[in-house]
């Protein structure tokens, strides 16, 4: 379901912050913090980075003064919501044992209630893509699914796009349509300031409700139709994703995997920005006495050595192996097992990558030169690197 | 291990600064836990009692630099079922390794106002380079929480929990702002092995290297980045070397801009 579109003023909007919070919400959003906009606590509008932009290039995040005052005036930064539905640590269970028997106390599930205020189109998709592999699947998270189905989402849509962004080649934004409770778009434009509204859901409908609004004009509509169309046009980064499940399928010799393999730090940097790479490991401990056992779960990565570690040593011990696992499952062999690709085009992993490793120029190169059968050969010959 | 004797553990000091073996001591805490599960048998900065071999476990801090600390780490050794080195002393030769990429002898005529006296070796080694080693932990200096981790372990026979990979992981899972890449600074922590908890980086600095070399370290790359970024030759030998100077990937790439 979509509303009719609303109008909330700026000076309105502390008023959706306060609605939230009184029906129980703990309201998380982009904040300034660490010189990237990360996501935290916010409590008031003035909360939000306020005039701030960010600058974004493989390797390079720079927080920059804007001229005007916008609120969301930026792209997605190094957080994504997976911290929040996915914590990096959480504690399974706790053993205990008394004489010669053990009693094991399961963690209780999280009950958090949050609203997610300012989430992207390309992280509403990665959310969901991440409820296909909790949720929807044989064996439910029922953490995951828990802090999930008590979230609020309020999706702000993009009115600018950043160097590292691709989403229209994932088909994943810029514009959110469905799947979120409330939708705004940001219009600042000739000393006028507001957020043009669109329930998605009865709950997203009721806070509105609570909110100071007025009817939305076709002008504003089609103002906030503008501002995601901009964002559009400006992707700094594309990527063609037509035949790429096959295409990386059958270059697992590509002599493109020698080379990334050569810059990759193997650091893991790009699965932990990821907002869909879910892998976990377990951690159990005991303690001095033996008597007190735990189970950890935290996010792991498949650029570890521990990660395919089966008796004997590690199956992908080269950097060269994980890169192309990693690059392999996100395009192609996702869409086999949850029936999607694994990449949004948020562009997190060429940001926050220290080498400003591209996955986009990997599989552009792979692409171009995937009529050779004889990699090394190939690679002799035109030095490619 | 109801009803069976406490294991004898020995704490043993070689070329080190004794940061390590005081972890014990600031495991505050957990100390007591400890006194209670095994029993302290060698331990010289908390006592001066020694209670004789051999030992269940022994705890290796310092690197091996004289002669007589040749010979005396293998009594150790023959004395200790299972030997754990901790430190970047014991596991790479520590700070003082950095006198490896140089003559000694240059400096003991220099120190020493009667070099005669000095009996030193020619450079200074890892535990591991002389005897084997059950297991190593790492850090300048080791992280209390590891030690207790790698004790409780070896109390329950399992394979303590102390992962290879980077500290960028501990970074992330903390949610600390990549400062490579948000601030361009230098940062080692793309090849260095966690342990830490990545608290340099919490604290707006690069990592300096204290846990040494991670698991299959990228130091070209990393060195192309340092490059790009204004760093000379002299900047990156001396990144690579500090604690774990010696541990064989930062040695070599400090040696290829040397």
């Amino acid at each position: 379901m979509t509303s009719e579109p609303r109008i909330i003023e700026r000076k309105a909007l502390d008023q959706l912050l306060e609605a939230l919070t009184q029906e129980g919400y703990q309201v998380v959003g982009p904040t300034l913090g660490d010189g990237a906009i990360v996501y935290g606590p916010v409590q008031a509008s003035e909360d939000f980075p306020v005039g701030w932009t960010d600058e974004q290039e493989g390797g390079v995040y720079r927080l920059k003064k804007r001229e005007d005052k916008a609120l969301f005036g930026y792209v997605v930064g190094p957080h994504s919501w997976k911290k929040y539905l996915h914590p990096p640590e959480r504690r399974l269970w706790t053993g205990q044992a008394s004489g010669t028997d053990f009693e094991l106390t399961p963690e209780p599930v999280e009950t958090a209630r949050f609203a997610f205020f300012g989430v992207r189109s390309c992280e509403l998709h990665a959310i969901e893509i991440q409820d296909r592999v909790f949720i929807h699947n044989d064996h439910v998270d029922e953490d995951y699914k828990a802090r999930r189905e008590n979230a609020f989402v309020v999706v702000v849509q993009c009115g600018q796009a950043g160097k590292t962004c691709f989403c229209v080649s994932m088909n994943t934004g810029p514009k959110a349509e469905s799947g979120y409770d409330l939708a705004l778009t940001e219009i600042l434009d000739e000393g006028r300031h507001f957020f043009h509204a669109v329930a998605g859901s009865p709950k997203g409908a009721a806070i509105l409700q609570q909110v100071e609004t007025r009817s939305a004009t076709s002008s504003d509509s089609a103002e906030a139709e503008e501002a995601v169309q901009k964002a559009r046009g400006q992707m700094g980064r594309t990527l063609n994703t037509k035949g790429v499940k096959e295409l990386l399928q059958e270059n697992p010799e590509h002599p493109r995997w020698d080379s990334v393999a050569e810059r990759c730090l193997s650091c893991a940097n790009c699965t932990m920005v990821c907002p869909t790479c879910f892998c976990s490991t377990v951690e159990d401990t005991t303690d001095l006495t033996g008597d007190h056992t735990e189970r950890w779960q935290k996010w792991d990565s498949c650029f570890t050595m521990d990660f395919s570690y089966l008796h004997g040593g590690s199956v992908r011990a080269s950097t060269k192996s994980r890169y192309r696992q990693w690059l392999t499952h996100k395009l192609s062999s996702w869409i086999d097992q949850f029936d999607s690709s694994g990449c949004v085009g948020c562009g997190r992993c060429v940001t926050w990558c220290p080498v400003g490793i591209d996955l986009t120029e990997e599989v552009r190169s792979i692409r171009e030169e995937n009529t050779v059968r004889l990699p090394s050969k190939r690679e002799a010959s035109n030095g490619n690197a | 291990m109801a009803g069976k004797k406490k294991p004898k553990v020995a704490v043993w000091k070689f070329a080190s600064c004794d940061g390590c073996q005081l972890s014990l001591l600031d495991c505050e805490d957990e100390l007591l836990a400890v006194a209670e599960a095994i029993e302290i048998a060698n331990f010289p900065e908390a006592s001066r009692a020694v209670v004789k071999g051999p030992y269940d476990l022994s705890l290796v801090e310092g690197s091996i630099t004289t002669p007589h600390d040749e010979e005396r780490i293998h009594q150790v050794r023959r004395s200790s079922k299972f030997l754990v080195t901790i430190g970047a002393c014991a596991t790479a030769g520590g700070i003082q390794a950095l006198r490896n990429f140089k003559d000694v002898q240059d400096f003991v005529s220099i120190v020493y106002a009667t070099p005669d006296y000095i009996d030193t070796l020619a450079k200074s080694s890892a535990i591991s380079d002389h005897v084997r080693v059950d297991f190593e932990l790492r850090g300048c200096p080791i992280n209390k929480y590891q030690l207790v981790e790698v004790v409780s372990a070896y109390l329950k026979d399992r394979k303590p929990v102390t992962p290879a990979h980077s500290v960028c992981v501990e970074c992330k899972r903390r949610g600390t702002v990549c400062v490579m890449v948000s601030q361009g600074t230098l940062c080692m922590g793309p090849v260095v092995h966690a342990g830490c908890g990545a608290i340099c980086p919490a604290y707006d600095r690069g990592c300096y290297g204290c846990f040494g070399p991670k698991e299959t370290p990228n130091t070209e790359s990393l060195s192309e980045w340092f490059k790009d970024h204004g760093m000379g030759n002299e900047e990156l030998v001396r990144a690579y070397r500090s604690f774990n100077a010696y541990a064989t990937p930062f040695r070599k790439e400090s040696e290829r801009h040397d």
